[in-house]
């Protein structure tokens, strides 16, 4: 190497170090508010700047995933950057709320949505809800093929058809649920039947692309998965449909999207109006307008063309607060090796 | 086989000044000081926090038959993988440094660029092609095509410096092609490839995700049920140290089997070796690479093209792509600078002052390979927000996570080069009387050049995807390519995802291509080699 590569190997590194320490100096900002949020993006980044442009109040917002989020928030302590957590669902909410790092949010804020869908605790408040059903391919079975229960999933009529996501947060309820109406001994034959008849995959994405295109015929997924499969396939693409479960049905969940404000906040009354905001009719309308097919929980707002109303749905026969951390669920499925 | 020289200065002279006292450099042994001080952080992090966990909660999970299926499958999945990484690495690398291959120096940017494309292209990439892939061997293979450049890249480095003198000693000697190439040309350069083999090896050991979409479970799952549905960042760090315990064993493996490395004796520049013309076997020659660069690079990026071509049905707001490629290349750039400056300290102690610290500090910085780099972000976490807040969720922070994630790639890159630059010309310029910073400058340098630019284009390509650190460590507001790309896919909008992983595998095109010109114009000079 003579000196004019060497020459031309320091610029390299110096100019490469010189672009990072700008970066550096491009970033921060003394924003009045942080948001963690394991919420959908688009959806967050829409009512984030409505946000900004209703309070002045500015608002630095990072994605992540929200369990991923969790363990930092749990890491970072009396420390956090947070001032608000959002998430998809409300497992990591009362895994925080345990270990003590949750503030009350404001009465005036919780009384904006049904007590049912927040925290019993006042810790966390309950912004919009997805609801679970099953995604079937609709050339490999007719709707009357279809069970009317969750439980039937492990019925020997489904062996090799089912597709299911057990790493997925969204099936820890479904496993609580069944637990908590039948008890653990029918909930372990069940997991152990659809063990048998299924086909594991990694995500929910995933069950509801594998069942569009024929590989698996069913599976238990939430609704809007299967509203944004077709969004993204149009209808040319969509080779599956969704199906409900009975009324009161063990599959029969609605899982919350929540939001809390962090115990260490200095920000507390921004992050207490960025709560009150979330539920506000406002924000509510653009959850339901919005491209994440989710159900606004504020009374007298409607969801997305399409979706069918939350209350004509049948009420399920536990309440989201009922389900918990989910902890004993995940026990259950390592102890038959699900996990 | 004692043509070789020892790679460890005769007597220790070299370390002595003049005037006969022994003399450490200091200069090194700080800096790699500072290199283990670095990645001890995160593992003292997973000390800590897997302290805290009860013995009966570790038994409850560890010690069921799942858990030794998933062990199973993890040490299946490296030993098969490693092996075909090898075989795939060195024999695309010898094609293209050694034969008359047409064409070479574009087969040799785009054998290393797989590497550069996300693991969840490669994999959703497969599925797509085929729905009903899953299992051991469609995990195998889609890992293979994305980690082979591990060991094509610092193979073909090593191979450009091999001494055609000896080989043609040993054939002269009455030794048969094949015998030369296995007993003389592979023994050269041994270090390079098994550095290649262990990256493969303990990075396999930590991935998670690649094959998730293959239906395919590795131990790494046990742990991010931990952290994904338990919340449980304790019993996650206590199942991590199993993975610390294999890797040590495999790192020890690795010790005894490299060797010392072997340096060119004799006088003079060595000679370019001649390149083997392919007659006959042009064709399968080219067919193989061909197919090789079909199933890694094409088959990916021909499901990026379809995702462009069908379109953009996103609602999400545009973030400039340009903004988020100038951050991935700055972050990127800095980190293979220090990553590759930390090396340099790491693998010229353990290979010319080879004692006990040199080398357990040289296997320590093979650990973060063998870590989920979720464990590696959280334990910077922890510490940050605890003793440098200042430094939490800055740029520099970020650069520091990933040149700590991907410091053993570069490790890898400057041992065999330094394994094969010959401490003789170190001691004649000492002799000559020239400064030892000088003679490093003037000679270790230039000779281990190529070796710092191999260590340079990995650490560049692996940070340009990363993807769990970037989440957690990125300033708030900073996008990356890795983070809109995510951003986009877990919303489905594939469409608008596409151009981000495309610009990803652009990106990683320019270090391998700086390489590989760099490395032509070396040996169209047949000097300094």
């Amino acid at each position: 190497m003579n000196g004019r590569t060497t020459t031309l190997l320091l610029t390299i590194l110096l100019s490469s170090a010189a672009l990072a320490l700008s970066a550096c100096g491009s970033s921060g900002g003394g924003a009045a508010l942080t948001v963690y949020s394991g919420q959908h993006e688009q959806t967050t980044a829409m009512l984030v700047a409505a946000f900004e442009r209703q309070t002045a109040i500015k608002v630095d917002l990072r994605s992540g995933d929200e369990a991923t989020l969790g363990n930092q928030i749990v890491q970072e302590g009396q420390n956090s950057p947070a001032d608000v957590f959002y998430t998809e669902n409300t497992p990591v909410l009362e895994a925080l709320r345990e270990k003590r790092l949750l503030a009350p949010v404001a009465p005036g804020t919780l009384a904006q949505v049904p007590a049912r869908y927040s925290s019993p605790q006042g810790r966390w408040l309950g912004v919009s809800a997805r609801v679970s059903a099953l995604v079937y391919n609709t050339g490999k079975l007719s709707a009357s093929q279809l069970p009317g229960s969750v439980l039937e999933l492990a019925d020997r009529r489904f062996a090799g058809k089912v597709g299911f996501a057990p790493s997925e947060t969204d099936f820890q309820p479904l496993v609580t649920s069944v637990v908590k109406l039948h008890g653990t001994a029918v909930a372990e034959r069940w997991l152990k039947g659809l063990q048998s008849n299924a086909t594991v995959y990694p995500d929910n994405e995933t069950v509801v692309n594998q069942v569009n295109n024929g590989e698996s015929a069913l599976g238990p997924i939430n609704s809007y998965y299967w509203y944004r499969l077709r969004a993204e396939n149009g209808s040319g693409g969509t080779h599956s449909a969704l199906h409900y479960y009975d009324a009161g049905d063990a599959g029969d969940l609605v899982d919350i999207s929540g939001a809390a404000v962090l115990g260490s906040s200095p920000h507390k009354s921004a992050a207490q109006e960025f709560l009150a905001f979330l539920v506000s009719r406002t924000a509510q309308e653009l959850i339901a307008h919005s491209h994440s097919y989710e159900y606004p929980l504020r009374p007298g707002v409607s969801p997305a063309a399409g979706l069918a109303p939350l209350a004509a749905l049948k009420p399920a026969a536990l309440s989201p607060t009922e389900l918990g951390d989910g902890s004993a669920a995940l026990a259950l499925e390592q102890k038959l090796g699900l996990l | 086989m004692s043509a070789y020289a020892p790679t460890r200065p005769l007597g220790e002279r070299w370390t002595r000044t003049w005037s006969g006292r022994r003399r450490w450099p200091l200069a090194s042994i700080a800096l790699a000081g500072l290199a283990a001080g670095l990645v001890l952080l995160p593992l003292v992090f997973l000390v800590v926090e897997a302290q805290q966990s009860g013995w009966s909660e570790l038994e409850r999970l560890l010690l069921r038959h799942k858990v030794a299926v998933l062990l199973w499958n993890s040490l299946r999945l490296a030993v098969a993988c490693t092996l075909l990484c090898a075989a795939l690495g060195v024999g695309a690398a010898w094609c293209v440094e050694r034969t008359k291959l047409p064409a070479r120096r574009l087969w040799a940017v785009a054998l290393v660029l797989p590497l550069g494309i996300p693991d969840f292209v490669v994999g959703f990439s497969w599925v797509s092609l085929d729905p009903g892939l899953h299992g051991y061997l469609a995990a195998v293979m889609i890992m293979t095509l994305s980690l082979y450049p591990l060991v094509f890249l610092p193979a073909r480095t090593a191979l450009a410096r091999v001494d055609a003198g000896v080989e043609e000693a040993a054939r002269s000697l009455g030794m048969g092609p094949w015998r030369t190439f296995w007993r003389v040309t592979l023994r050269q350069i041994r270090p390079a490839v098994l550095g290649g083999c262990l990256l493969v090896t303990l990075g396999l050991l930590a991935e998670y995700g690649a094959f998730e979409i293959v239906q395919y479970q590795t131990f790494t799952v046990a742990i991010f049920t931990e952290f994904k549905l338990g919340f449980d960042t304790v019993a996650a760090c206590a199942l991590s140290l199993v993975l610390v315990a294999i890797s040590v064993a495999v790192l020890s493996g690795e010790l005894i089997l490299s060797g010392r490395g072997a340096a060119r004796v004799g006088a003079g520049a060595p000679r370019a070796a001649a390149r083997v013309a392919l007659g006959r076997w042009s064709a399968p020659v080219l067919l193989a690479l061909g197919a090789l660069c079909a199933l890694a690079l094409g088959v990916p990026l021909g499901s990026l093209a379809y995702w462009i071509a069908r379109g953009n049905s996103s609602t999400l707001p545009s973030t400039s792509i340009l903004s988020a490629l100038g951050h991935t290349a700055a972050f990127s750039a800095a980190a293979a600078a220090i990553a590759t400056t930390l090396a340099v300290p790491v693998a010229s102690l353990a290979v010319r002052h080879r004692n006990r610290v040199t080398i357990v500090i040289e296997r320590l910085a093979f650990l973060p390979m063998a870590l989920p780099g979720l464990v590696i972000a959280l334990g910077l976490v922890s510490f940050s927000v605890r003793y440098a807040f200042a430094l939490y969720q800055s740029s520099l922070e970020l650069i520091v996570a990933y040149a700590i994630l991907f410091l053993p790639l570069a490790v890898v890159g400057v041992r065999s080069a330094m394994g094969q630059a010959s401490p003789r010309l170190e001691e004649v310029g000492r002799s000559l009387g020239s400064s030892p910073l000088s003679v490093w400058l003037r000679v270790t340098l230039p000779l281990i050049a190529p070796g710092l630019g191999a260590a340079f284009a990995l650490v560049f390509i692996s940070s340009s995807t990363e993807l769990t650190a970037t989440l957690l460590l990125r300033p708030t507001g900073v996008d990356t390519l890795a983070t809109q790309f995510w951003t986009y896919t877990s919303a489905f909008s594939y469409g608008a995802a596409a151009p981000y992983a495309a610009m990803m595998v652009a990106i990683s095109a320019v270090p391998a291509f700086l390489l590989s010109r760099r490395m032509s114009t070396l040996a169209r000079r047949g000097a300094p080699r």
